[in-house]
């Protein structure tokens, strides 16, 4: 039996999969007209049995969340689709948005009508034009075939190159016209989100199995999965692989047997060590090829499944070097708002180049971890918690190549090795 | 430079949007820098003076986001993705090459402004590593040479299609059009998806 | 007290007791971590907190370990973004290692970029950052890396200079400019570890308000260029003072080295001013030293020029000139409420007269009524803000003439949407700023405008001193209050009219808002006083002694601080004082010292205690700030005239004073009768004419912002306003110069295109290029020409 489930993913080898023609040819916009139909009360009770959590990486009951917007508050409700992806490794909304944008568009009628709001605002990072395109041409279509603009109303928001607007309440301000900052917690957004008025905030795939969910109902949704961690999900594999792409596939599949189905680890090479959720949750090592990738599996192995973007590095790749390119990303990234990130990852840049390049102690690995300890739970959001996953797993797994370095007085790897095209083109 | 009627109706289009005009301010900055390639300071007055802010309250945001350039890139501006994954399998090669190539350093310009270089963070295609983008479009599986073939395209006028986006590249100004949320009609150009998008779904059929 | 009082803590207060360090405390629902441990004496280290500002929990230093119910919080938490919750646990860093901790990494990773120049820096000695890097840091840092830099210092304006090196990044400054002022002209701009303050490059930070942002920066980063380098904390003498600029009557602190003034910071009174105060407030006070100050008294001499002459000779000279004379007294409206006793008190006993008059500007008959039957005695007062229901202006532009009540309101409006509607011919920027209702009305119709109005007893109707302006406005607005029983609240632009009203120096009234008309009145203050009898009539208004003046009815005039250029028709003014036997009391030469027979030099603020009362009656009392000073206070001179006249007021001291205004007692009596006058309208006009609609903006050319060039800087740049129509009509847009002109004479600006009443043209009154009284001897509503020049 496959160990895939292409739900998501099931008709996006078709050349037209993007249109609303190819969406409605395989029963598109019938799930909202079913929910449309129901009770709001009763879709949101759906979604709750039907166990689907959050796919941005928090795993969040996403039928509990719709449930905290109050009810007959005779306020203004909003659903804001989180589509800033962003997360080093993750890749998986944005295909998902270039080749059906309209299940996104179904699953934001079917939420809207669940929470009662009358507006959705799909936040995308700016960085992907034509998924802009796809995505607009989509709402425009929609509302030409009468799905939106009858009581429901969906509004792209493109971003501008910040992954701090990836954090929900920072992307809220985001698209109040703000700088992308976090908000304070509480008021959370069910109570106080976009304009002050309750908020739904949920990542596109979370939106996007929705309709399915809808169309099937939520015991074929249970039926997939683990225990706690329901349904399909995208799984995004790259880096030095035989074959990168996407695997939809129950929660709970492990890398091996993703591995084994794309056909493993570059031809000759061996793994060293891999995200199971991007860059901000604890790398994980060989060691980990057989821990479920579910929320609680992967949390259990002491790190967090996250956007499930499973990056894998070969024995060819400097752990540190990968290390001192994510802290440089989180650098780049932090919003400034508070000290420890903003000054935080400023320092942590200064230590790893140092230590890549040889230069340093051992006491210098005490002192990046006693950093991350000061960094790590007081900072205001988890951009910075995020800074210090690879920094301090890393050591954890590969402190004797830390200390390498200083022996060796420098990197002892060679990039080129770790190139695709080693040997090729470089 | 003064904004044309035409402009100026599109920017309430933009404001309209939204329930709350403040909203717009994103927008209308990708669509001010449509028109003059970056966010001039006539850009952040007009659009403070069309939502009714304060002109620092305008050029908060527009710094504190990477895509609203301050100063003009080139007709084809390069990002080369340098975020770990891409680095480690490339970019980092790809974006020394490319620097040495076209004689710029990070940020920088080529002296006919055609082409502009700019080193970016994960962009949401790992599995196409390394990766590319021009104009924020994608160019998947970059090389050395094909980036410099790429660049060179750039440079000639006839700059090569992106290999996941519409059927030719379009220019900078252009794409910040459809940031804005302009429609240029090219949304059903191009793939559906690529390879690598479509293998589960692939091996799945396969029985996999 | 037999009246009932509203009590403000009568309403119940739900109270939360929580446990911190081990000791528990009972606090308001609602109350922050942080401040429930203030009130146990226990302080958490912490920058971007502050009490007026919205919590931000940015800067991280003041994390804490918390328990509710039994389950601890995970990680520390922001004590300045938690309120107090029942069974709530906090163990601060004096009981939690955890707490402690991550306190000191953060102070350790605030340190990471700071410049650590603190010998070169203004904050040092004062500098929160100093002070808990010592309490909460380590004495060595383990940073070897290479620090952020930034050029510095840049100026974001004339006044305010920013240093990023040294900022902390808590957005106190940014927060206040939003928040409180309203003028969000400086924010954080760019991202990360290059996330700085700053300005639009073409923007300056031209806020009323900046240089809060310079006393709360918790670090050297936002600094004044006028005390820059100027003199440590430790060396200054501080004395609490109040400020004489208007009648907001912030309470303010006074620092002096070596007898000098070097800086001014806003006090602290919840009640009043909070913790803010305007730029000119705090930035202007060279005018005590910028200008040549009279050091001796003068006399003018049989030959007609003033000589110097000895305090004895000066003093007898005084006395002769007035004994037995018909004597009048103008007491401008910046004399303290004592020395305005004294001027009050010297009139009735040493020259036999009720002819006194303390508004020297424009006025009425109709407002000396207003302020007699409505104002004085009156207790409408800033909580009346917090809880009105509705804040009308009339003939009042907060921002401008009274910059703390404008925050009040803000404050209201920002809080809980508060309705403002303002009745005015221009929408001001501050109005704008309040989201107020613009009542557009043409300068002379304000009238009805305000009879239209529906208001409440919870109202509140601010009426500014230009209401004299327009004929019958304040009987509208007394109408107006007697009809809804909304209260009034006048708000004069000087600091010491209401103190000066409430001493009786105006001819209708008696100290203590006694009408002279009452004998019962006359028999109280004789009696106090130790006179047989005190003069029964009324006195003269400003105009009618100056006319009397003119026409021989009167032979002298005591003048104290008085500008006869802050009135219309100065020229009578000055040919009035020309003609008679003046004795003037200043602190440096001016227009009167010219006409002056006997000129006596005094005190100027900084070198005498006092007080004023601001606009709701309430005594703002300063001390000397300058202790050896020598110069001595008005009432202290007036007393000595009067000691030669043979006719004492027994006034040689402040503290004299101050205790008989204390024993004046409530006047329980009638107040005056307020008799309503018809209001004419607006003027008609035809072709170019235009109505002149103006007022004095903040900083402008006042002589007590003399010498403070940082402060000017900032002013609002000169424009004269007219509506779109007008400016299609005359062909004009903005930038083009408009000349404004009567018989008189012309002022010629640049036109800026606003909303304005299609009939009127806005000047400010007293600005770079525009005094419209000097130039025009035009006031509100008077006709002018307008054309493109």
């Amino acid at each position: 039996m496959t160990k895939l489930a292409p739900v998501l993913s099931a008709h996006w080898d078709e050349k037209d999969s993007f249109t609303i023609a190819a969406y409605t040819r395989h029963g598109g916009y019938q799930a909202s007209a079913k929910a449309l139909a129901m009770d709001p009360d009763a879709v949101i009770q759906l979604v709750k049995d039907s166990g689907l959590r959050g796919r941005g990486g928090a795993g969040f009951p996403t039928g509990m969340k719709w449930g905290f917007i109050p009810q007959g508050d005779e306020k203004d409700h909003y659903l804001v689709v989180n589509a800033d992806e962003s997360e080093p490794g993750t890749c998986k909304d944005t295909p998902l948005l270039m080749a059906n944008p309209h299940v996104l568009i179904e699953g934001c009628i079917i939420a809207c009508h669940a929470i009662r709001a009358k507006h959705a605002f799909i936040y995308i990072r700016g960085e992907v034009t034509h998924v802009v395109r796809r995505l607009n041409q989509a709402i425009e279509d929609a509302y030409k075939a009468g799905h939106l603009g009858k009581g429901i109303d969906v509004v792209l928001h493109v971003g501008a190159g910040a992954y701090i607007c990836g954090e929900e309440t920072a992307l809220l301000d985001s698209l109040e016209g703000f700088r992308g900052q976090p908000r304070l917690r509480p008021p959370f957004p069910a109570i106080a989100g976009l304009y002050a008025r309750p908020t739904v905030v949920n990542n596109v795939e979370s939106i996007a199995s929705v309709p399915a969910i809808v169309a099937n109902g939520a015991e074929w949704y249970q039926s997939m999965g683990t225990e706690k961690s329901k349904g399909t999900t995208l799984y995004s594999l790259s880096g030095h692989v035989t074959n990168p792409g996407q695997f939809e596939a129950p929660l709970g599949i492990t890398l091996r047997e993703i591995l084994e189905l794309s056909g493993g680890v570059r031809a000759g090479h061996k793994l060293k060590f891999w995200t199971p959720g991007g860059s901000s949750t604890p790398l994980f090592t060989d060691a980990h090829l057989d821990t479920p990738l579910d929320y609680e599996g992967v949390s259990a192995a002491g790190s967090m499944l996250g956007t499930k973007a499973l990056q894998i590095f070969d024995e060819t790749t400097c752990v540190v070097r990968a290390v001192l390119r994510w802290t440089e990303f989180y650098k780049h990234e932090s919003c400034g708002k508070c000290t420890p990130c903003r000054e935080g990852t400023w320092w942590l840049v200064q230590i790893l180049r140092d230590l890549e390049n040889g230069v340093g102690t051992e006491d210098d690995l005490a002192k990046l971890l006693d950093l991350c300890d000061n960094i790590m739970g007081r900072s205001f959001c988890a951009l910075g918690d995020g800074a210090t996953s690879p920094i301090t797993s890393s050591i954890k797994y590969f402190r004797d190549e830390y200390i390498a370095h200083l022996t060796n007085g420098g990197c002892p790897f060679d990039p080129v090795k770790s190139t695709l095209f080693s040997g090729a083109n470089a | 430079m003064a904004y044309t009627p035409d402009q100026l109706q599109v920017m309430d289009a933009i404001i309209k949007r939204y329930p709350r005009s403040r909203s717009a301010i994103m927008p209308l900055l990708h669509y001010v820098q449509s028109i003059a390639g970056y966010v001039t300071n006539e850009g952040i007055e007009l659009v403070a003076k069309l939502l009714t802010l304060e002109t620092a309250e305008v050029s908060a945001v527009a710094t504190f986001y990477t895509q609203y350039k301050r100063k003009p890139v080139g007709e084809y501006h390069v990002g080369v993705c340098t975020n770990t994954l891409c680095a480690v399998m490339g970019g980092d090669a790809i974006f020394a090459a490319l620097k040495e190539h076209l004689g710029v350093e990070n940020d920088g310009v080529t002296a006919d402004g055609k082409v502009s270089l700019e080193h970016i963070e994960c962009n949401a295609a790992c599995d196409y590593a390394p990766v590319v983008m021009a104009n924020w479009e994608f160019y998947d599986n970059q090389d050395v040479s094909s980036a410099k073939e790429l660049v060179d395209s750039m440079r000639k006028g006839t700059p090569k299609p992106p290999t996941r986006g519409p059927n030719s590249l379009v220019t900078w100004k252009e794409a910040s059009a459809v940031l804005a949320g302009i429609n240029d009609g090219k949304a059903n150009e191009g793939l559906q998806a690529g390879e690598p998008t479509l293998l589960g779904l692939k091996l799945s059929k396969e029985g996999k | 007290m037999t009246t009932t009082q509203e009590n403000p803590t009568a309403q119940a207060v739900e109270l939360i007791t929580v446990v911190i360090d081990g000791f528990e405390v009972s606090v308001p629902k609602g109350t922050l971590v942080i401040r429930a441990a203030e009130k146990l004496g226990i302080q958490i280290p912490r920058f971007c907190d502050h009490p007026l500002l919205d919590p931000v929990g940015a800067c991280r230093q003041c994390l804490v370990d918390i328990e509710i119910n039994g389950r601890a919080f995970p990680k520390p938490q922001a004590s300045c973004t938690i309120p107090v919750e029942p069974n709530m646990i906090v163990k601060t860093q004096l009981t939690s290692a955890v707490a402690e901790k991550a306190q000191r990494g953060v102070m350790e990773l605030l340190l990471v970029n700071h410049p650590l120049d603190c010998p070169v820096c203004d904050k040092g000695g004062e500098c929160p950052l100093q002070n808990q890097a010592m309490s909460t840091g380590n004495g060595e840092t383990r940073f070897e890396g290479v620090k952020r830099t930034f050029e510095k210092p840049v100026a974001i304006s004339s006044q305010v200079l920013l240093d990023r090196e040294r900022c902390v990044l808590c957005a106190r400054c940014t927060r206040f400019s939003d928040q409180i002022a309203g003028d969000p002209f400086i924010t954080l701009n760019e991202r990360g570890a290059l996330q700085q303050v700053g300005i639009y490059e073409n923007q300056p930070f031209e806020s009323y308000f900046s240089g809060n942002t310079v006393q709360i920066c918790p670090v050297g980063a936002l600094t004044g260029a006028t005390y820059r380098f100027r003199a440590r904390p430790f060396d200054l003498v501080s004395t609490p003072s109040a400020c004489e600029h208007c009648a907001s009557g912030c309470d303010m602190r006074t620092d002096v080295r070596r007898g000098k003034t070097l800086r001014r910071l806003a006090g602290d009174d919840a009640a009043v001013n909070e913790e803010w105060n305007c730029d000119k407030g705090r930035w202007a006070f060279k005018y005590v030293t910028a200008v040549d100050r009279l050091t001796t008294p003068l006399v003018r001499g049989a030959d007609g020029v003033l000589a110097p002459a000895s305090w004895p000779e000066a003093l007898a000279a005084a006395a002769a000139g007035l004994k037995g004379k018909r004597a009048a007294v103008l007491v401008g409206g910046r004399a303290t409420t004592e020395d305005a006793y004294g001027y009050s008190k010297f009139a009735r006993i040493a020259l036999g007269t009720n002819d006194i008059d303390f508004r020297a500007r424009v006025t009425t008959d109709e407002e000396r009524n207003f302020l007699s039957a409505k104002v004085v005695g009156s207790t409408t007062t800033y909580r009346d803000i917090d809880v009105a229901d509705h804040v009308v202006l009339v003939g009042f532009e907060p921002e401008e003439e009274s910059p703390i009540v404008f925050l009040r309101i803000n404050k209201q409006v920002r809080k809980r949407a508060l309705k403002v509607s303002a009745v005015a011919t221009k929408l001001s920027i501050g109005v704008d700023k309040l989201k107020a209702e613009f009542i557009k009305v043409a300068p002379g119709a304000e009238s009805a405008a305000v009879a239209a109005l529906s208001l409440t007893a919870k109202s509140i109707i601010l009426v500014g001193e230009r209401a004299s302006e327009s004929t019958g406005l304040l009987s509208a607005v007394a109408q107006l209050s007697d009809k809804s029983g909304a209260k009034i609240a006048w708000i004069p632009r000087r600091a010491g009219e209401r103190g000066a009203l409430e001493a009786g120096a105006l001819g209708a009234l008696l100290p203590g808002g006694r009408p002279v008309s009452d004998a019962a009145a006359r028999v109280d203050i004789a009696t106090l006083w130790g006179v047989s009898n005190l003069p029964t009539n009324p006195g003269r208004t400003t105009s009618e002694i100056v006319e009397a003046l003119n026409s021989g009815s009167l032979d002298a005039v005591v003048v104290g601080g008085v500008d006869p250029l802050d009135m219309v028709n100065s020229a009578e003014v000055l040919a009035a004082l020309k003609k008679s036997f003046v004795v003037s009391l200043e602190i440096a030469p001016s227009a009167v010292t010219d006409l002056a027979d006997v000129v006596l030099p005094v005190a100027a603020i900084t070198e005498k205690s006092g007080s004023f009362l601001n606009w709701e009656g309430r005594p703002r009392a300063f001390d000397s700030a300058v202790s050896d000073s020598l110069n001595r206070s008005d009432l202290r001179i007036l007393s000595a005239v009067a000691d030669q006249m043979g006719e004492s007021i027994m006034l040689g001291t402040v503290t004299q004073a101050a205790r008989e205004i204390a024993s004046l007692g409530k006047w329980d009596g009638a107040r005056a009768n307020f008799a309503s006058v018809t209001a004419p309208g607006a003027q008609k006009i035809s072709g170019n004419e235009a109505l002149l609609n103006s007022w004095r903006r903040l900083l402008d050319l006042g002589t007590m912002q003399k010498g403070e060039a940082n402060l000017a800087g900032t002013a609002r740049k000169s424009v004269a306003v007219i509506s779109p129509k007008r400016a299609e009509s005359l062909g004009v847009k903005d930038g083009d110069i408009l000349r404004v002109s009567n018989g008189h004479g012309a002022i010629s600006l640049p036109a800026l295109v606003e909303d304005i009443h299609d009939d009127a043209v806005w000047v400010p009154r007293n600005s770079f290029g525009t005094q419209t009284l000097i130039s025009l001897n035009a006031v509100h509503g008077d006709i002018v020409t307008v054309v493109k020049a």
